[in-house]
């Protein structure tokens, strides 16, 4: 059922492209890479990954301090850029704190501090993790949520939503559901996830993980490049005014196929695209852009590739943009959201970095140079462990 | 928001098999024994995954498998959310250990299963169920959380929403930071209510935060240890009302600074 579209008061991004939008947006426009070879202590795998710098030595003070990790300390460099706080400020003005909503997407929360505590306790060969730990505010799924209510001082509804990579899109669709009942007025959606040992060596162990930087839609491409970020989007009921950059509708839907590998011919894909369009009140023809899950495995793509021809057919204008953030797992549908948005308001179309050989057995011929353009709609795709799979469509109102 | 309709409810953990033996213990009529955490090994999967299941699978999908039993319903047409403050620590414990202590190449089967929406991934392939579905998490609330969510997704799409809750204790390393009593999961199968001949009509509210609603004395303590500790086993106030039948309202954990109101009728 369509629900009322919902303004685009702000957002930001962070990701190893840079803090704020302006690396990222640049980076698309220019082709410039963003991912890197991977040297965490604890990963020695050969693989690239999209990092972040300048949170080693940022640590959280004052009352935030016991949140101190380094997937809070992104989410915090993440909300202080281009101006969002401030504009969550004047929401808080607007509709009051209790009105505005926090929805966060992660897989793995504080994980990557969980992970430095064992590594500490078998170095030690303590008998336990150790108070540092500190599991409420750093490891339990929901830590992100309360860390971002208690830095922007919101008091409205608040969750976690974790459905590996399909979370930060999902979270979009709660937002405008819990605020189409009345719960809320305005929302901070999101996602934030943390490079981590346990994911590269997981999906290592799948055997997802690419030697090279990720190739989405490529010729012999062989798997994901992992990366982290935070990206943030600030929802608001306003009545709808033409020129403004709206949510204009979410589908969701489950694979009900394995736990790790998408349905061969993307059924479930097909069915969260097509419950987007109806979510918008629109059809397959008035999409300008898709942003493509594209993950650079040969299963997910080709699965992809069949959805969304069945729906868009393969002539549709495509892109992946892994290629320059890496696959940000929990993060990556708000991160590619944000992406849409700063391309919708730049006047751009995205290539597929590091694609150079698309795989010519997919019928859907991604874009392989950014170009400059004016779409007005665009749906981003986001699909995930569990059969999650969740499709978001934005645009000028 | 709308009033919701209880059509079908499930209920595990130490001592309460299924709904209807917890019914009668909370409506007073049969006194409470604590028993061993029952783990029943979930028939709707495949004879692999079943035999690899975790507890929390396990429980997770008994109590929505009572939710929807002998009803006439269409389980492949449900939305669904599961809620569930730290899912399986046990999966994560293990992932850590091997990476840090044992040094061993991890699990590609306990990496897949550690995601938060494992258990809604295996309901979901259980059921063909291709709808969507939200897997959701918000500390001690994380009950609240979840029946704001199926609420809201129940409103704006009009079809019956089952809501699963489960929360589970870590054995490993993790246990001694997030301690659960004993494993507990619960299930309600909600429609737009009211529906005649369901069993119960529920109204949510958001209200500041107060003390929540306890378990009366008069149940024994070690209910009240079960609620206070696990999160998920938060709903036995509520279904308490639910059991005696004559109505009434809940306070619910939900956030630091919200609790959640339920109207039971």
């Amino acid at each position: 059922m369509p629900l009322a579209p919902l303004a685009i008061a702000a957002y930001t991004l962070t990701n190893g492209l840079g803090a704020g939008i302006a690396p990222s947006l640049s980076a698309l426009r220019q082709m410039r890479p963003g991912l890197r070879p991977c040297d965490l202590p604890d990963v020695p795998l050969d693989t690239w990954v999209g990092s972040v710098e300048g949170l080693d030595g940022e640590p959280l003070v004052g009352d935030l301090a016991p949140f101190d990790c380094r997937n809070h300390r992104l989410a915090a460099l993440a909300l202080d850029q281009d101006g969002f706080r401030a504009r969550v400020a004047e929401a808080v003005r607007r509709y009051g704190a209790g009105r505005i909503g926090v929805f966060l997407g992660t897989s793995t929360s504080g994980l990557r501090h969980t992970e430095a505590c064992y590594r500490e306790r078998y170095a030690r060969g303590a008998p336990e993790l150790g108070a540092e730990l500190r599991f409420a505010y750093t490891h339990t799924m929901f830590s992100p949520a309360a860390f971002c209510r208690r830095l922007l001082d919101l008091h409205g509804p608040a969750v976690a939503i974790s459905t590996a990579c399909s979370s930060s899109a999902k979270v979009f669709a709660a937002a405008q559901r819990h605020i189409a009942c009345g719960l809320c007025d305005a929302a901070v959606v999101g996602g934030v996830d943390t490079l981590c040992a346990s994911t590269i060596f997981g999906f290592h162990s799948l055997g997802l993980v690419s030697t090279r930087p990720c190739t989405p839609w490529g010729l012999g491409r062989d798997g994901l490049s992992i990366g982290e970020g935070g990206a943030f989007v600030l929802l608001e009921r306003r009545d709808t005014e033409d020129g403004r950059l709206a949510l204009l509708g979410c589908g969701e839907s489950s694979d009900a196929h394995h736990i790790s590998s998408p349905h061969p011919e993307g059924a479930g894909a097909a069915l969260a695209m097509s419950a987007a369009l109806a979510s918008a009140g629109i059809e397959a023809g008035d999409i300008d852009y898709i942003n493509l899950h594209g993950t650079g495995t040969p299963a997910n793509d080709l699965a992809e590739d069949l959805a969304v021809t069945q729906i868009f057919g393969p002539g549709v204008c495509a892109s992946a943009t892994k290629g320059w953030t890496g696959h940000a797992l929990g993060a990556a549908g708000a991160t590619e959201a944000v992406l849409c948005l700063l391309c919708l308001e730049g006047g751009l179309v995205p290539g597929t970095l590091n694609t150079d050989r698309p795989d010519p057995t997919l019928a859907v011929r991604v874009r392989q140079v950014s170009q400059a353009g004016a779409p007005r709609r665009m749906l981003s795709n986001s699909f995930g462990f569990g059969g999650s799979n969740c499709s978001l469509v934005l645009g000028w109102q | 928001m709308k009033t919701l309709a209880a059509i079908g409810i499930g209920a595990i953990g130490p001592g309460l098999a299924d709904w209807s033996q917890t019914r009668e213990i909370l409506s007073g009529r049969v006194a409470y024994q604590e028993g061993p955490a029952p783990a029943p090994a979930p028939a709707m999967l495949p004879a692999n995954e079943r035999r690899r299941s975790t507890p929390a699978t396990r429980i997770a999908l008994e109590a929505a498998r009572q939710a929807t039993a002998g009803l006439d319903i269409d389980v492949a047409g449900l939305g669904s959310v599961f809620a569930s403050s730290d899912g399986d620590m046990d999966l994560i414990d293990r992932l850590c250990t091997d990476i840090y202590g044992n040094r061993v190449p991890v699990s590609p089967t306990a990496f897949h299963n550690s995601v938060h929406n494992a258990v809604a991934g295996y309901w979901s392939i259980a059921h063909g169920c291709r709808q969507g579905s939200t897997s959701l998490a918000a500390w001690d609330g994380s009950l609240a959380a979840g029946l704001l969510e199926a609420a809201t997704q129940l409103a704006c799409t009009e079809r019956p929403v089952l809501l699963v809750a489960y929360d589970v204790p870590a054995t490993g390393a993790l246990a001694p930071h997030r301690r659960f009593p004993a494993p507990f999961a619960c299930a309600l199968l909600l429609a737009l209510g009211p529906v005649a001949g369901s069993l119960a009509s529920l109204d949510l509210e958001l209200a500041t935060a107060g003390a929540e609603d306890r378990l009366p004395a008069d149940l024994g303590p070690m209910l009240e240890v079960l609620r206070a500790g696990n999160p998920a086993a938060g709903i036995l106030p509520l279904l308490r009302v639910v059991a005696r039948g004559a109505g009434g309202g809940v306070r619910l954990p939900y956030l630091d600074d919200l609790s959640l109101i339920v109207r039971v009728s």
